[in-house]
This record gives C-alpha cells, structure tokens and sequence, in this order.
C-alpha cells in the first residue's frame, strides 16, 4: 500500500447524512472479481441528479471528501472504499462513521476524519472555493483561512497508514502466538472443530427448532 | 476476591484474545468463518497474489446466495442450467474455483443445504454459542441469535482472516436491549425488532455490541432469535447476542457440524457458563415494553423510520431536528407517499417473502396461515415466496405450505437472497412499491426506484391477499385462529 502522510487538494462538500454504502456504489456495481473501475459507479443515484457535486468540474478528481453523520452506513461492501479510491479521494471527513466503512476504508488507504459539526459546517463553505490539506503527521485539517482543526487518529492505524503497512503480513508474522492459541483450545475447547467440515450430510436434518409442531 | 461479573460479550471476547497490544487493540481469534460469491473474489485474489494459504479451510464453509437467480437451476433432465448474467456466472465460477483450489467446503448452487449463508449456519450446526463467526456481510449480526459473537466484515478482513483465522479488533461497548413483558396478538420477531430500531435509531447502536434480554426474547423461538439479532445492524451494532439457554441447545442437537457424543457435553456445558453474569454492567440500557408494541412498517428509506400499522404517514415537520425534517422530506418525496395518509391506505403491487432476516420455516408457517383459503389480490403485480435454504424449501414442501401459496398465486422460488437485495434478476421496477420481509428499505435496494415497507412475514402475506398495507390482526382475526 502507497503511504498516507498528507492528502491535499479541493474537497467534495457533499454534506449529507446517513449515506449508507448503497448511495457509494449501488448493489449492480458489485458483481465484480476485481477492485479496479468502481469509480465510474460511484454515487451512481447522486450524479443522477442535476447539479450534484460530483460532476461538477471544479471539484473533479478531489481526494477530500466532507460528508454528515454516520457516513458509510448500511451493509459491510468494501466496494465503497474501493469506489471511493478509485474516484482519488483519499480522505473522508465527518462527523462519525460507521464501524465497518471506517475500517474498510483504513485497509484501502483511505484516512476516516472525525470532526464535530461545526467544524464540518466551516469545511463545507471553504471546499467550495478552496482546497483542504488534512496532515497524519499533527493530526490536522488546516485552510488557507488559518482555520485548524484537530482530530484524533488510532495510533496503529495512523502508523499502518503512514508507512503504507500490509496488514495481513503483519499478522502472519505472529504465527507463533496463533499456534500456541490453537493448540490451547484444542484441549480446552475440542468441541470447536467443525465434525467433518460439511461432509457425512444427515438427510433427517430438521430446519426448525426442536420441540415444535 | 469474587471476580467482577461480566457480560456474555465480555466472556467471549476474552476466550478468544490471542494477544493484546498496549493500545487496547487484540489480535482475536476467529472460530468461524462463512464465504459467499460477492466479497470473496478479491480475497482470494490477494492470497494468490501474495503466494499465502488458508490457514484454516476447515473452519470455514462456502455457499452462494446473493446474486444466484431463484428460478429453476436444473432443467428436466437434471442437467445445471447456465447463469444468463454473464458477471453472476463469473463470480460464481470464482467461489467454485477458489473454494477447489484453497480446500474449503462448499455448498454448490444445487447442493440441497444451498442457502442464504446465516440461514445455513445455524441450520447445519456451523454456527455454535460462544464462538467467534464472521462472514464478508453485514447481516452476519444474525447468528448472535445463538450466543456467537457474529458480525460482518469488509473483503480485506475476508482476506486476512483466511490468511491467519484472526482479525484485529478493539473491544466494542456494550448495550443491553431489554424487552420485558409479553407479545400481543399478531405480534412477531420482527415487530420486536422494527420497534427497537424505531426506538434507537439507525445509528443508535454504533460502537457497541448488542446484548438483547428479557421476558419476550427468551420467549422467542430460535428462528424469531434469527430475525431479532439479524437487524442488529440496521441499528448501527455490528453484532448483537442473545444467550444461550435450552432453546439454543435444542436447536442445535443433532444439526450435521454440531458437536456429538462426549464433545456435545462439553460443549453444553462451556455454553451454560457465558450468559451474562447476575450484577454485569452495560454501557447502556434501553428498555421496551411489548404491550406497546404492534405489528409495525417502515414508512420511510431508513429502518428506523417505523410506525405501527395502525399508524399514519409522518408529517415531516413534526421532527424537532432540522436534519431529520429534510430526510424525512426527501423520503417521502422518493416513498411516493404524503403526510397524514394512514397507512393501511396505501396499496401496493408487490410483496416479498424471503431474506436473511425472514425465510426460515416458521416465517413461511406464518405466512402460509394468512394466505391459506385466499387469493392474492389482483392489483399486484408479483408476490415472490423464497425460502431461505433447499432444506427450508424441502421441509415447506413436505408441509404443503407450497401448495397454499401457489394456488393462493405466488411464485414459489429456489434459495437466495433474492428481492432482498436485486443483485439478481428479482427486482421491484421504478416507482412500484413492495411489502418486503426483508432487513432494508435503503433507496434503490430492491432495484432502482423501488419503494420498500419492512414488514413481518404475516403482514407481507395480509398485504398480498388485500393488495394493500393491512392489520395482519384483521385477517387473523376473522376465523383463521
Ligand atoms: S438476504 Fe439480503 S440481507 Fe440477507 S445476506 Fe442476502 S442480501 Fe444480505
């Protein structure tokens, strides 16, 4: 992954709350096996109306996002992140956001900024003339207008995204400690393997709970 | 000392720590692992890339639901019938090939256990209390139904679980819902669970991790368990538990991948020590009353925007928060609906009984009871029964409750995730509205345009015989009970 130390440029002043993943790239975009050319999809129900800000060319290929409350709502597709990247942008500023999405977007390089209302209200005006630099490094998003913002940033993340980790080989290379935690549940919790993993099918098998008519 | 009493999440979370990091963040270990088509190709595709293996194919089970066509998959002969949307078949021969190549049990699309995955989990005994489980889907929150801690994760996570069986994680806080009292008539799992996200919001469980408890929970069968926990995530929690008790373990005995013999009193007895201790503490609490509650809808495009069915379109400006007010506005604009129009006024074409949340054997029971000795109505246009999994489908068969709602004049399907979410050819057109049993009315999710009410399977089936939204208790009320 490509390290994150600052994203830097014009901004979306989208604003909306509530955005749930199905309005970041609609369910018909996920039928792929790759994570390339989702851009095109995204906001597909947005773009559809007129005026809407992301076909306006002043804000094209702005690798800063301000949206409203619970950004990324809705089902877990990684697809929105990998939509989201796939438009530039490299960095979404709200007010909260969800779990999953927050996470996703970490996993693609993609900073989640967390800034109280009013601080998005004053972000939404300068986006529309100017640009927006949110820095990992001071855990800032600064103006030209002197305007500076401060956020807070889980310290592994922040790390993984500044030095553009790979967080599965991070965690491979604990494979001892994986080891030594399997084989304490295979004595004390055996039960926990799967009997035969899927095979020896029970044709009796009940579909409901037991007891009932 | 006595230790401090923890909750059912707390008991979990620390059986599966594997290391913890100075930052609170846990390496954690994952007991359960489900794969469908949609989320897994591009993990698979970094293990290739990167040269790694599952570290555990035996921990994981693979099965297609979301984007399978519904309609008949074997032609007379018996011979497979090709998918027509050329990016469906793709994804599909993806899961088949990397299930094959990474040596991981798979449920093929004409397997008779094929099925939406968290109805197959807990039907085929992969699904245990106390585990940790997760599947690349949100609704994975469904199978805390059964004491496991479920939830859903982003495709990278697929990947780094398949790759190490963990994923790294920070605890979550803890609200306990707590429904005390007992259910009216015509009232069901899912009314339960409209009524909680109409009370929390659809972000009112952000951060936490649900634990659901009281009198009307543990009164719930597992299937209702299914539908409560399953819209855990429609209320902004990532998972949310129910314990584990007699119901659960009844359930349980005997599925295909559940414990046997001298492992399954192990187990039981593991299981009987998580429920929550007496005296734990939640971060938060809310507590409803049944009574209150009544067979509910959504009116609106978010799961909290719920109303009793005896209740009237929202008048937008009766929202405090300006926020609210606008969204409130733009939903009814995108409902086709106006303020004040009671909603067993409003008429509709079509009606959808399926999902994750509602296509289990007792949902179809429900809905076969309204149905039976009716017709639906003229005015619609498609009224779609899918069972959740062929074994759900078998069984309904072997009931005749098939025969009820096709002679009754719906359409009775192959298993998937359908209407729920139109990645396959089950689609509402523009504009045309549909009673769904499903978990989301989001804008454009049963296709672009498409008008969704989240109801129970009871309601759906009232709203197809009457062609409208209706009082299930009507129906019920006329003789059928
Ligand atoms: S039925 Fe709907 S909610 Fe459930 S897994 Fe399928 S698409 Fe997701």
């Amino acid at each position: 992954m490509e390290p994150v130390r600052t994203v830097e440029g014009r901004a979306y002043p989208f604003g909306a709350e509530n955005v749930d993943t199905d309005i970041i790239i609609p369910a018909h975009w996920l039928k792929t096996t790759t994570r390339d050319g989702l851009g095109e999809g995204a906001f597909e129900s947005v773009r559809a109306e007129p005026g809407n800000v992301f076909d306006n060319p002043e804000y094209a290929g702005a690798p800063v996002l301000i949206a409203g409350d619970n950004f990324g709502c809705g089902s877990s597709r990684e697809h929105a992140a990998w939509a989201l990247a796939d438009m530039g942008v490299k960095a979404v500023i709200a007010p909260s956001f969800s779990d999953i999405f927050s996470g996703n977007a970490f996993k693609n390089g993609i900073v989640t900024v967390v800034l109280p209302q009013d601080a998005i209200d004053r972000l939404m005006e300068v986006a529309k003339t100017d640009e927006i630099t949110v820095d990992l490094e001071t855990m800032t998003v600064t103006t030209s207008f002197q305007d500076r913002f401060r956020f807070e940033l889980d310290p592994f993340r922040r790390d993984c995204l500044m030095q553009g980790l790979d967080e599965v080989g991070l965690t491979l290379a604990k494979d001892t400690a994986i080891s030594k935690y399997e084989s304490g549940i295979a004595n004390s919790r055996p039960w926990l393997v799967p009997q035969s993993g899927g095979e020896g099918r029970d044709e009796s098998i009940a579909v409901e709970s037991a007891g009932r008519a | 000392m006595a230790s401090k009493p923890l909750t059912l999440y707390e008991k979990i979370w620390a059986d599966h720590v594997v290391e913890r990091r100075d930052d609170g963040t846990c390496l954690i270990y994952i007991d359960r692992h489900l794969v469908h088509e949609v989320t897994s190709p591009q993990a698979f595709e970094g293990l290739r890339a990167n040269g790694r293996k599952v570290r555990r194919p035996d921990l994981t089970l693979a099965v297609p639901d979301h984007n399978l066509p519904t309609t008949a998959r074997v032609d007379a002969r018996g011979a497979r019938l090709p998918i027509a949307d050329p990016a469906s078949a793709g994804q599909l021969a993806a899961l088949e090939r990397n299930t094959a190549d990474f040596g991981i049990a798979y449920f093929d699309a004409v397997a008779p256990e094929q099925g939406i995955v968290h109805v197959v989990g807990p039907e085929q005994g992969f699904t245990l209390p106390g585990t940790t489980l997760v599947c690349g889907d949100s609704h994975t929150s469904a199978h805390g139904a059964l004491g496991a801690l479920a939830f859903g994760i982003g495709t990278s996570e697929v990947e780094h679980v398949l790759a190490t069986q963990t994923l790294l994680l920070k605890q979550s806080k803890t609200m306990e819902v707590r429904v005390e009292g007992a259910l009216g008539f015509g009232v069901s799992a899912k009314d339960v669970i409209l009524a909680i996200i109409g009370r929390i919001g659809a972000g009112g469980g952000t951060g936490h991790v649900i634990e659901y408890t009281g009198d009307v929970i543990r009164s719930l069968s597992l299937e209702g368990r299914l539908t409560v926990s399953n819209m855990s995530i429609e209320g902004g929690a990532r998972a949310g538990l129910i314990a584990p008790d007699e119901t659960t373990f009844a359930y349980l005995k005997g599925r295909p991948m559940a414990p046997k013999g001298e492992a399954w009193d192990w187990a039981v007895d593991y299981w009987r020590r998580l429920p929550s201790d007496p005296g734990a503490e939640y971060d938060r609490t809310v507590t409803l009353d049944a009574t209150d509650i009544a067979p509910s809808l959504t009116w609106g495009t978010s799961p909290e925007d719920v109303v009793p069915i005896t209740g009237v379109v929202p008048d937008p400006d009766s929202f405090d928060d300006p926020a609210k007010r606008a969204a409130a506005r733009k939903s009814l604009d995108y409902m086709g609906l106006t303020p004040g129009t009671r909603m067993q006024d409003i008429a509709l074409e079509h009606v959808f009984i399926g999902s994750c949340t509602n296509s289990r054997i007792e949902d179809l029971r429900a809905a076969a009871a309204v149905v039976k000795g009716r017709k639906v109505a003229d005015r619609m246009k498609q009224a779609l029964v899918v069972p959740g999994s062929g074994l759900v489908k078998r069984q309904a068969e072997g009931e005749g409750l098939d025969r009820i709602f096709i002679e009754a004049g719906f359409e009775w399907r192959e298993p998937g995730c359908s209407m729920c979410l139109a990645m396959n050819p089950d689609k509402v057109p523009a504009g045309e509205r549909c009673a769904s049993t499903s978990n989301r009315n989001f804008v454009g999710r049963q296709g672009p345009g498409a008008r969704t009410h989240l109801v129970s399977p009871a309601m759906a089936a009232a709203a197809a015989v009457t062609g409208r939204l209706t009082d299930v208790r009507d129906l019920l009320g006329d003789g059928t009970v």
